[in-house]
């Protein structure tokens, strides 16, 4: 099976640079400052596949660069350097513009334009944040929130959108004749599952979790999980999951990458990491799990 | 000493010596023409520009008279209306100074004007390909509605981001059942730009698609010129199941000239509690009501 997404010699770097910055981030220091500029390189060289209908687990402590590379996939933010191409199978002949003759992979994602990226995004890809604050408009319905999606992607039928918002906040377990309030009136949990609900309206093929059940409580954490799992397999995703949480990478994902301060530290199968970590901070995380 | 004292010379027959054609220098008339063919060229589009002062408030119609002065000709024939109404204050300060710094004729008539400029209406006689129609704007951004941000709202039309705008109109629909814009209400330009009409009724929305007639508008607060030319499509947004619709006078006829199928203003009678309804645009009004009485 090919990769769906390659990603290959992903930076980002706050600062002006001096050129020895990369160089100096693969030295295995505990910092991601450079030691020549002080630049920081909140993530240097992150080089992976995403294979299609895969959960990845991208785990590490706070500041080491998890939630930099969903902000660079998802094109919120500029990468420095690197590159993302895309397999040919995943937009069916959609937005052909970015592929060339005859080539299995487009070219490099990250160097489209806004307009582009914007339509790759809408097309393609779903996000949630830890923080539904930055995924939802709180003081817009349930149903409007979802349908903001589907009205950038041209839909144009005011029935037609509640029909969808109302399968999607079905399945994500939000009572339909809520669809009308605004989040702001939701608990915490139903919140996220709001966001999860506006993040899968488009049917994406790439869902990014960024924490997502930091902040819930143990029962709600369980049922959005749960929730996550179904989804996947029912609309054959492949997620990316950010969390600092072993027992949430443990449930959800096949394949995991340890990160450090900016870089990748360890990779491969999620219970290999978990069951026999070799690097020195996979084994204190590890090891500090309660 | 007043304007038209002023610029009469000594011996009271010619202008003033030095004093420019239609009060603008010829610099800032070419920099307006300049906008204005831009605006023309990409429909829908803001051009911004230099606003300059003018012997009236900003806010108070001063874009409408930068595009005027622009375009006047000692030939032109103007027509001057706020909200239809040829007599209205404005109307009449606007007119009597444009007339005086440019020397040309005025009229209430439509049909006899070169170009009309209008406050929140647009007349109820079909204009001509040999007229210009210069709308006054107070906010030229449609999008300013859903997001406070000039710099945001730039990146949205530069990137045809619309989905906020369309997100509001859904919230409406929820809410209310209907959209209940009745007066700037968004219209797409071209398939490209949402534009803001002006403060116009949705009645005269239609009216800007494939019209013979240029529109023109100036938003002198704003520092924006923006165009509709002619024969350009002008869709309002509108969902598949909840389409557009103008306002109902069904039933409803002018009490002076007895008119149907115009846009009617109310009127309340203080003293016997009565409604009536009349034309909004007296100049066709007068045109009717002579006519009948002949």
């Amino acid at each position: 099976m090919q990769p769906l997404i390659r990603i290959r010699g992903l930076s980002k770097q706050f600062g002006r640079g001096c050129g020895r910055c990369l160089e100096a981030a693969e030295d295995g220091q505990d910092t991601n400052l450079c030691p020549h500029c002080g630049t920081v390189m909140a993530c240097s060289n992150v080089s992976f596949d995403l294979f299609p209908n895969e959960a990845l687990g991208i785990v590490g402590e706070s500041g080491s660069g998890k939630s930099t590379i969903v902000r660079l996939l998802h094109f919120e933010w500029e990468a420095s350097h690197g590159s993302m191409e895309l397999h040919r199978s995943a937009v069916n002949g959609r937005l052909p513009g970015i592929f060339a003759e005859d080539s299995e992979y487009s070219g490099n994602l990250l160097a489209l334009s806004h307009f582009q990226k914007r339509q790759l995004r809408n097309s393609l890809m779903g996000v949630v944040y830890q923080n539904p604050h930055l995924g939802l408009r709180m003081q817009v319905s349930s149903g409007g929130n979802i349908a903001e999606r589907l009205l950038g992607a041209g839909w144009r039928n005011i029935a037609g959108m509640r029909q969808r918002s109302s399968e999607l906040l079905e399945k994500t377990e939000i009572p339909v004749e809520r669809m009308d309030e605004p989040p702001c009136n939701f608990s915490g949990g139903m919140q996220q599952r709001v966001q999860i609900a506006k993040a899968l309206s488009n049917n994406p093929l790439i869902l990014f979790l960024d924490e997502v059940t930091t902040g819930l409580d143990l029962s709600v954490q369980a049922r959005v999980l749960d929730l996550i799992r179904g989804l996947r397999s029912e609309f054959k995703l492949s997620v990316l999951v950010v969390s600092h949480d072993l027992g949430v990478i443990n449930l959800l994902c096949q394949r995991t990458m340890v990160m450090k301060s900016g870089r990748v530290v360890e990779a491969g199968l999620t219970d290999q990491i978990l069951q026999d970590p070799q690097h020195r901070y996979t084994q204190l995380l590890v090891a500090s799990q309660l | 000493m007043l304007l038209h004292e002023w610029l009469k010379n000594e011996a009271g027959t010619e202008k003033r010596p030095g004093y420019p054609f239609g009060f603008m220098d010829e610099g800032a008339k070419k920099e307006i023409r300049r906008c204005i063919l831009k605006a023309v060229a990409i429909p829908g589009y803001q051009v911004p520009y230099g606003s300059r002062e003018m012997p009236i408030a900003r806010g108070w119609g001063t874009g409408g008279i930068q595009i005027t002065l622009s375009l006047i000709k000692p030939d032109d024939i103007l027509k001057v209306i706020d909200q239809g109404c040829d007599g209205s204050v404005n109307a009449v300060n606007i007119k009597k100074f444009l007339a005086e710094v440019a020397d040309v004729e005025v009229t209430n008539d439509t049909c006899a004007a070169t170009i009309i400029q209008t406050r929140h209406r647009i007349p109820e006689e079909p204009m001509t390909d040999r007229q210009i129609l210069v709308l006054q704007v107070p906010y030229p951004e449609a999008l300013r509605e859903v997001e406070p941000s000039e710099m945001e709202t730039r990146r949205m039309h530069a990137e045809a981001d619309y989905s906020r705008m369309w997100l509001y109109l859904y919230e409406d629909i929820v809410k209310y059942g209907e959209i209940t814009i009745s007066y700037r209400y968004p219209v797409t330009v071209n398939g490209r730009y949402i534009t803001d009409p002006s403060p116009i009724p949705r009645w005269d929305v239609p009216r800007l698609h494939m019209a013979d007639t240029l529109f023109l508008f100036g938003a002198g607060r704003e520092k924006r010129i923006y165009a509709i030319p002619p024969h350009t499509e002008v869709v309002p947004l509108e969902f598949e199941d909840h389409t557009f619709r103008t306002e109902d006078f069904s039933g409803k006829a002018c009490a002076r000239c007895g008119a149907t199928g115009t846009f009617l203003d109310e009127v309340v009678d203080n003293e016997k509690g009565g409604r009536s309804y009349f034309c909004s645009d007296t100049g066709y009004c007068d045109k009717r009501s002579s006519t009948c009485s002949r």
